[in-house]
């Protein structure tokens, strides 16, 4: 059971207020993925949910609880450090047990938690080796196993994945979406990766300079971005944004089309454009043009694209998939 | 850092260092020479360099007419107790410097440091008196409690700097697995930091053993170290240098041992966090 509530959550170090005031509800057994860009404060509000810093102002509610000035281990929860934070002089297994022996669990009780979670986590072959003789996913793995023997409320991940490479980070994603559909336990995950966020989250929240711009499940922040800045942040290539003549045809400051909703042709359509580069990727291939008069856009292709350098190309945008900014650059309904 | 140097800039640099090693370290040589002559042998112009009778009778008769163990025991007592007591102070000190430093932090080493420049001769009076006043003349314990604070400033500043290379990360860890504070220094901090620890512990032991101010003027028999041992020697009957240098063998033995095994121990806590 980990039902985890907001209320006005607030937190200045000395005069730089870091996070103006949140609120936020996560259901019990909820993947949440905070996202933003760096230095935003995602890592801020997972501590403060972890109670590693105190709030200056507002209650952290856990299963209706207010624990915002209880300390870290009396609010039930796991973290998972960027870091990993092992503990380098203890051996796997002892990393894994520190948190039971502390609870003043049995050895038996112990010996069986940790044997289980080093079955679940492949590590059952380096349960006597120290930190350092493990590889960067192994690593993950026991940090991962320190956090789940002790049965938390939820798990806090504040950029698990960063340290890893490309391929190991897709397949640690794929154990921790396992791990989630088996558990049923609520995760809190922190990434500035919106692919991580996208493919991960029952419910994403996007976060800009402490304030939550929008929560939502990943599709209908995909869809239905509340403003500009949700939607330049959601979806990869960047949405391409479009002022001038076009926005005013769609009667807005700004129009906003995403590079997979615009048709390309060589005959002709509603922006002419010149390719600048062209990324073949196989499966698609991603188009750097210069629109005339507009300047540069991105354009995403299914497949082959037979276009290079310098050819002229004409884009025509999906009507239905236009968004359309006020001058604030917030979302104005109806296309 | 790129480190070039020609073939007759290192041996010149060599032959430097080796002057000044042997320069430093004469002293010592020439006091346990001593310490093997007769008195009459000691004094002698020009002083002979090997070619005379060595003997042990200045040692027989150093412990004879005093007892050489009590002083060492007391050295020990001192400088284990100051140094242990130091600890306790110092790691808790330094842990909250450390990982939750504050904007005066930084002002607060320099001044514990500022400290030890001021000369020791400036408080003794006023110490002096305290002591007399509570007891505490020619005892060990309060011996042990001046040594503990003159080097303390030096314990904190060296875990410190120890402590500064530890990863938070790892204690906040600790934290959320639920250990409270004095487990979360036992179980993960000391343990991380057993190296800067006993380099601490060695080079404090080094200076209590070595401080002779205070130990001359606050004790008498009672709790009286090696250091007092040797100023015996030096005036009620007289000069007499090999006995003198006999008894000082003797009281830098036990310490030049200990500090020829760890002296690997020692430079690398010395110059911690210097270099990276
Ligand atoms: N202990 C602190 N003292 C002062 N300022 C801090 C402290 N911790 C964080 N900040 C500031 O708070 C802001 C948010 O930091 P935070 O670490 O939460 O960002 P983040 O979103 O996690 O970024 P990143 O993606 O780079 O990890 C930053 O401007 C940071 O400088
Ligand atoms: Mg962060």
């Amino acid at each position: 059971m980990g039902a985890i509530r907001l209320e006005k959550v607030k937190k200045t170090f000395g005069t730089l207020d870091v996070i103006p005031g949140v609120d936020l509800d996560i259901n019990d057994g909820e993947f949440v993925v905070f996202v933003g860009p760096s230095g935003c404060g995602k890592s801020t509000l997972l501590r403060l949910i972890a109670g590693l810093e105190d709030v200056t102002d507002g209650k952290i509610l856990i299963n209706g609880t207010d624990v915002a000035n209880e300390a870290p281990a009396k609010r039930g929860l796991s973290m998972v450090f960027q870091s990993y934070a092992l503990y380098p002089h203890m051996t796997v297994y002892n990393n894994i047990a520190f948190g039971l022996k502390m609870a003043g669990e049995s050895k038996d009780v112990i010996d069986e938690k940790v044997q289980s979670a080093a079955k679940i986590l492949n590590l059952t072959d380096y349960l006597e080796r120290r930190p350092g003789a493990l590889s960067g996913g192994q690593r993950q793995r026991v940090a991962i196993g320190r956090a789940i023997v002790r049965n938390p409320a939820a798990f806090l991940f504040d950029e698990p994945l960063s340290n890893l490479d490309a391929a190991l980070r897709v397949n640690m994603r794929l154990e921790i979406t396992g791990l989630h559909q088996e558990l049923k336990t609520t995760m809190i995950y922190v990434t500035h990766d919106q692919v991580e966020a996208m493919t991960m989250a029952d419910k994403i929240v996007v976060l800009q300079a402490g304030r939550v711009e929008q929560v939502g499940k990943p599709m209908d922040l995909y869809s239905n971005p509340a403003n500009k800045f949700v939607a330049g942040f959601i979806g990869s290539p960047k949405m391409n944004f479009l002022g001038g003549d076009i926005a005013a045809k769609h009667d807005c400051h700004e129009i906003g089309v995403r590079p997979e909703h615009l048709a390309v042709s060589t005959d002709g359509g509603e922006i002419a454009a010149t390719v600048k580069i062209a990324e073949h990727l196989g499966a698609e291939t991603y188009l750097h043009v210069e629109a005339d008069g507009l300047g540069p856009m991105t354009v995403r292709a299914t497949g082959e694209v037979d276009l290079g350098e310098n050819d002229r190309i004409f884009l025509t945008p999906e009507q239905d998939r236009i968004h359309r900014f006020d001058q604030h650059g917030l979302t104005l309904s109806g296309a | 850092m790129e480190n070039k140097q020609t073939p007759l800039g290192y041996v010149s640099f060599s032959v430097f260092a080796w002057i000044v090693g042997l320069l430093i370290f004469f002293p010592i040589f020439w006091m346990v020479l001593t310490s093997f002559k007769s008195e009459l042998e000691a004094i002698s112009i020009p002083p002979s360099f090997i070619s005379f009778d060595w003997t042990l009778e200045n040692y027989v008769e150093v412990q004879e007419r005093s007892n050489y163990f009590k002083f060492a025991m007391n050295s020990v007592i001192l400088a284990v107790g100051s140094t242990l007591v130091g600890l306790v102070f110092a790691v808790t000190c330094a842990w909250a410097m450390a990982f939750n430093p504050t904007k005066r932090t930084k002002d607060a080493l320099l001044w514990m440091l500022s400290t030890k420049m001021m000369p020791p001769v400036g408080v003794l009076v006023p110490i002096y008196l305290l002591f007399r006043d509570w007891g505490l003349l020619d005892t060990r314990f309060g011996l042990i409690m001046v040594l503990f604070l003159m080097n303390l400033p030096i314990m904190v500043w060296m875990l410190y700097t120890y402590f500064k290379e530890i990863p938070t990360d790892i204690l906040e860890a600790a934290r959320m697995d639920g250990a409270t504070l004095p487990k979360e220094i036992i179980f993960v901090l000391l343990p991380m930091a057993v190296p800067g620890i006993a380099s601490t512990m060695l080079l404090n032991i080094i200076l209590a053993w070595n401080e002779a101010f205070w130990t001359l003027n606050l004790t008498t028999s009672d709790a009286a170290p090696l250091t007092a041992f040797i100023a015996s020697y030096s005036s009620p009957e007289g000069l007499f240098w090999a006995k003198l240098s006999a008894a000082s063998t003797l009281a830098v033995a036990p310490i030049l041992v200990i500090g020829w095994f760890s002296q690997k121990q020692l430079v690398r806590g010395l110059t911690f966090g210097a270099v990276k």
